[in-house]
């Protein structure tokens, strides 16, 4: 049970921004404008940081919830993205997205972990400041959302399978302006 | 020196959401409507959060700020947020906003360690839902805010009177993006 008396039957965020709308809105658009807006880094790449962070975070929902919409973008199977959460430098995603995962992992124990050595280890793979900026934004950004979720004590569905079979559907639906009951 | 090319000598996320505005104004609006807007905690109650949680992150643009701003609306009681950051156990504040710097606490470190008695113990003085709700907000909020001024190396002023400064504008005028240069 939530901390907090939250709509029946909502899973992880959707519970709080139900219980506050006036905080979803800009918590949305932030996340619309990180994850979807048009970016040297993709779709892909940016909801697989999110989900890096969140497993890093050991927040179920918004590891499953993002690693669900990555895997559609990726067009990969479980199997993938549980790799890169694992050990992303065994895997075949870029240098260049190791680079900034290696970031975000930074970001995610602490803001100073960050190390200059880090930054152009990326430069060097052919991350630009925008891409570097939006990988530590996501970062923190997802540092707050898994707080959010289980700071309230959020209930979520434990079987991975319907974040895997609704990844479609909420990549396409983004993050603005959707039901939150569906 | 930030890792990234940001407008010089502007301090903190100011050089930041300058840089990136597209996502920086919904930084501030988030700020606005969780610092500012309607709230059975005040104002300087939730920029006392704040500064907290930022001092426990050991950010210290974001804890200098908003300390600076908590003190300014505390006014003639703005001696309560020393006492706070310094230890806020045996600060002259009331029981249940103890219990939810503690919840805040907590959030900082992981919304996991959120407990039902850390909750049940914010009820007993007098905490709702909303309260809690906020709390959690803030904290989880600042968890991301002072990660990523540090994270990206952004200028942290050293002298106090910035901050001052900083606080008072916070005070009078709340989170209003920069304009770009």
């Amino acid at each position: 049970m939530a901390h907090i008396d939250l709509p029946e039957g909502l899973p992880g965020i959707r519970g709080p921004m139900a219980f506050r709308p006036q905080t979803a809105k800009p918590l949305n658009e932030l996340a619309e404008v990180l994850l979807r807006s048009e970016n040297s880094l993709t779709r892909g790449e940016r909801e697989l940081i999110a989900t890096y962070v969140s497993s890093l975070n050991d927040c179920f929902y918004c590891q499953n919830a993002h690693g669900g919409i990555a895997q559609h973008y990726f067009q990969c199977d479980i199997n993938y993205i549980d790799a890169v959460k694992k050990d992303f430098e065994s895997t075949a995603i870029s240098t260049k997205l190791k680079s900034l995962l290696s970031i975000a992992a930074s970001v995610q124990k602490g803001g100073k972990h960050v190390t200059p050595e880090q930054i152009e280890k990326a430069k060097h793979h052919g991350a630009t400041d925008f891409e570097i900026h939006d990988t530590v934004l996501i970062a923190a950004a997802f540092c707050m959302f898994n707080r959010y979720v289980d700071g309230l004590g959020t209930w979520a569905p434990q079987d991975r399978d319907i974040y895997v079979e609704r990844g479609p559907r909420r990549a396409q639906e983004g993050y603005l302006n959707f039901d939150l009951y569906k | 020196m930030a890792h990234i090319q940001v407008p010089d000598g502007v301090p903190g996320i100011r050089s930041l959401v300058m840089f990136r505005p597209e996502s920086g104004q919904y930084l501030y609006e988030l700020a606005q409507i969780l610092l500012r807007g309607e709230s059975s905690l005040t104002e300087a109650e939730r920029e006392l959060i704040a500064a907290y949680v930022s001092s426990r992150n050991e950010c210290v643009f974001c804890m200098c700020s908003h300390a600076a701003a908590a003190r300014h609306l505390f006014k003639d009681k703005k001696h309560v947020v020393n006492f706070v950051l310094d230890d806020y156990k045996t600060a002259p504040i009331s029981d249940r906003l103890k219990s939810l710097l503690n919840i805040a606490g907590k959030v900082q470190k992981n919304g996991k360690e959120v407990l039902p008695s850390d909750v049940e113990e914010a009820r007993k003085h007098g905490a709702n839902d909303r309260d809690i709700h906020d709390t959690v907000l803030i904290a989880a909020t600042f968890s991301m805010f002072n990660r990523y001024v540090d994270g990206l190396a952004s200028f942290t002023p050293t002298d106090p009177k910035a901050y001052e400064e900083m606080g008072a504008r916070l005070g009078e005028k709340g989170y209003v993006l920069p304009k770009q240069s």
